[in-house]
């Protein structure tokens, strides 16, 4: 029997689907205006030129239903410069953090802190240190939880990049 | 052969086979507009509004199935071309529209008449380009004809900025296209079919429940014969109308919020739906926890977005429809199938005790009536349009549809304004049919200024106003579901409708009785003239039956005292 029911299902996952795209004016607009216009989640978004072609790479993380997540990828499909969507589902990812805190804070307890997330001090100025750490984006996010407290004076993070192991 | 970019837009559209083009020129346009004065290989009607030259487009293309071509210039040229570019694109009609913009060295500046026309067309077109470099010009326009046709055909919309219209360079037009990104699926897969197949022949109740994509992939007769030889019930949606032809055995009419009962039970009975070319739209299913609970689902589509999208689906199938149901005859034919006589004849019963049916009157037109009459009249001679209202429904429910494409509305985005054009363009599509818009009073006027294009170009619609001196619809939910409260919907104040399309160069009616209706009909029909007959219906009609908002389909109003 049907089980039309999955439509109210409202279970949510986090998904990381890389997209592979032609090169050509208005298709980051274009991805980005999908999900606007769907009323789909973008909780990170990163695109660079894949060296030595005519494509970009997209790496996109979402959140949604099964129903959700299923539909973004096939819409995602259905746009005309778009080559290939991956969802992924056995990936390494790493997101970047770079983080500013003052100098006046206790910078050896920083640098300790800094070196057991695979991070390290990237600038000193008189005024303030720029640290910077590499990680899983779950281990990024308590990096930057556990720095909260030395007030740091800006915080700025990359979005996700992805490959499968 | 070095030439312009205006002149390479012409002779791209003389590569693609266009005879007609409707369009509206401008500042930004100018360059192109210049060759099509040069040019003799293909018409321009020039419109008087550019959202109606995308509706003739549309008409066009919905009633013959080529591409039908509009251009516009940039600014407010573009941005009234808006409304029939969304319309067009939530009918998957297969068009490309072509506007001017300002030069590439303007663009970003908020230069005169400028407007990011490809940010606003990205979500209401299939795919869009703006033309950065004149090289490309050839490409893109091929490739806009091969993406507007193919897959679930849509419009494509290219924007060409004047610097590259007139700038010289190399044309060759491109015989192939390739888009590596771009293949649309037209097979589909064999083990997956087979099993939908079987589980057709372990079903007792089946039900095919066919879409407009049955009309775009031309698949029609492929649908009637599939049913035959299985003995399988159709219903149709409101933009599959004219699928199965109305006195096909087997068919069970409309269904849907405005549907024939018959139908809409077929649909909460069915123990295995086949949805061949539909999309599940919340119009047609009501209640979707309550839509066909007990059914199986088959869901054959070209867009494979639409399957899964609202229900879950136990047999997918990614294919192009005509192909598909080639394929599902052939597997048909060695295959065992259940007899579904108590089934079928179930149905009928419904179809007999539960008809279509109105409340006629001697004193005052009803407007089913009129559809009705006018259907016995011109039956198959007639390609129908309508605007949107009461009156598109009753339509779709009163008038004898007998072949695919003799049905030209407005579904997905249901535009007030669509049926003037959009018949206009079926005129010049089928200079052999009557081209026929039913209309309202408030509809009408959305574009009236097309009488002009019609009796310029001889275009001989005929629209039927059915005068009920309201905005109906809306007034029908007022009564029903806002106790009564006619907000903003009354519309006594009219103009004189005879007078008005006389005034464009048309000819005019006034009718009140059967009489005076069928002599004006027989005279626009036999004028073969741009013609308008005001028929003033019968104020407070109702349509039903109904499935309010949020009901399941087997809940339904039926014709009661409210039609009284
Ligand atoms: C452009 C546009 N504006 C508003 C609506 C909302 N609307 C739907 S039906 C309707 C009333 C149509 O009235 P009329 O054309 O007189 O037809 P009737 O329902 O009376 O047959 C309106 C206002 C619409 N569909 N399109």
């Amino acid at each position: 029997m049907n089980n039309f029911n999955h439509y109210y299902d409202s279970e949510t996952t986090r998904q990381v689907i890389s997209v592979i795209v032609i090169n050509e004016h208005n298709v980051l607009s274009r991805i980005v205006g999908l999900f606007s216009a769907r009323g789909y989640n973008i909780d990170s978004l990163t695109v660079a030129p894949m060296t030595g072609s005519k494509y970009s790479r997209m790496t996109i993380v979402t959140t949604g239903s099964k129903r959700v997540i299923d539909q973004i990828v096939k819409q995602l499909n259905k746009l005309i410069p778009v080559l290939k969507v991956n969802e992924h589902q056995n990936v390494i990812e790493k997101e970047t953090v770079l983080i500013k805190i003052p100098i006046e804070q206790p910078l050896s307890d920083i640098e300790v802190i800094a070196r057991a997330y695979n991070g390290h001090i990237q600038n000193v100025t008189h005024d303030a240190i720029v640290i910077s750490a590499t990680d899983a984006p779950s281990r990024i996010a308590n990096f930057t939880n556990i720095m909260n407290k030395y007030k740091p004076l800006e915080v700025v993070k990359s979005g996700v990049v992805a490959m499968e192991r | 052969m070095r030439i312009t970019g205006a002149k390479m837009v012409t002779e791209s559209l003389k590569e693609e086979g266009v005879d007609v083009v409707f369009g509206y020129p401008g500042g930004a346009i100018m360059n192109v507009y210049d060759e099509i004065y040069k040019q003799s290989f293909f018409q321009h009607i020039l419109t008087r509004h550019e959202q109606a030259a995308i509706h003739a487009a549309e008409g066009f293309a919905k009633s013959t199935g080529k591409v039908g071509v509009a251009i516009v210039t940039s600014g407010p040229g573009f941005t009234n071309a808006v409304t029939g570019l969304a319309d067009a694109y939530m009918d998957s009609v297969p068009m490309v529209v072509i506007s001017g913009q300002v030069p590439t060295t303007i663009i970003g500046t908020d230069g005169f008449q400028e407007i990011d026309a490809v940010g606003i067309s990205r979500p209401c077109t299939k795919h869009n380009y703006l033309v950065n470099d004149i090289k490309d010009l050839p490409r893109i326009i091929k490739e806009a004809f091969h993406i507007a046709a193919t897959g679930r055909p849509g419009p494509v919309h290219i924007d060409i900025p004047k610097d590259i219209t007139a700038e010289v360079a190399n044309f060759e037009y491109p015989k192939e296209v390739d888009i590596p990104t771009y293949k649309p699926t037209v097979n589909y897969n064999k083990r997956q079919l087979k099993k939908a197949m079987g589980a057709i022949a372990k079903s007792k109740k089946p039900l095919l429940y066919v879409g407009g994509g049955a009309i775009l992939a031309n698949c029609a007769y492929e649908i009637r014969e599939f049913a035959k030889m299985t003995n399988i019930p159709v219903v149709e949606t409101l933009m599959a109308r004219g699928v199965m032809g109305d006195d096909n055995e087997l068919f069970m009419g409309m269904l849907g919020m405005h549907g024939e009962f018959a139908a809409n039970m077929a649909a909460h009975d069915t123990d295995c739906i086949i949805s061949l070319g539909a999309r599940f739209d919340d119009r047609v299913t009501g209640r979707l926890d309550e839509f066909a609970k007990k059914a199986k689902v088959i869901h054959v589509d070209v867009d494979p977005t639409s399957i899964g999208k609202l229900v879950d689906t136990n047999y997918p199938i990614v294919g192009d429809l005509k192909v598909t149901v080639e394929g599902m005859i052939e597997a048909a034919k060695d295959m065992q199938f259940n007899e579904y006589t108590n089934w079928v004849s179930l149905l009928r019963d419904y179809k007999e005790k539960e008809p279509l049916r109105y409340q006629d009157s001697d004193s005052v037109i009803k407007p089913q009536w009129a559809i009705e009459r006018v259907g016995q009249i011109l039956g198959e001679n007639a390609i129908i349009s309508t605007d949107v209202g009461q009156h598109q429904m009753w339509t779709a429910q009163f008038y004898p549809f007998s072949f695919p494409r003799q049905w030209n509305t407005s579904g997905g985005l249901g535009t007030m304004g669509f049926g003037l054009p959009g018949a206009m363009g079926v005129a010049r599509g089928n200079p052999d049919k009557v081209s026929i818009n039913f209309t309202g009073d408030g509809s009408i006027l959305m574009n009236i200024q097309e009488l002009m294009t019609c009796v310029e170009y001889n275009l001989p619609v005929i629209n039927i106003i059915l005068n009920n001196n309201y905005l109906g619809m809306v007034r029908q939910w007022q009564t029903l579901f806002y106790e009564n409260r006619l907000s903003e919907t009354d519309l006594s104040a009219q103009p004189d409708f005879k007078k008005l399309v006389e005034a464009f160069g048309g000819v005019g009616y006034r009718v009140s009785t059967k009489k005076e209706f069928e002599e004006a009909l027989k005279d626009a029909v036999e004028k073969k003239k741009p013609a308008m007959i005001d028929v003033i219906v019968a104020r407070d009609e109702i349509v039903l039956p109904m499935v309010p908002n949020g009901h399941a389909l087997n809940e339904m109003t039926l014709l009661g005292d409210s039609n009284e």
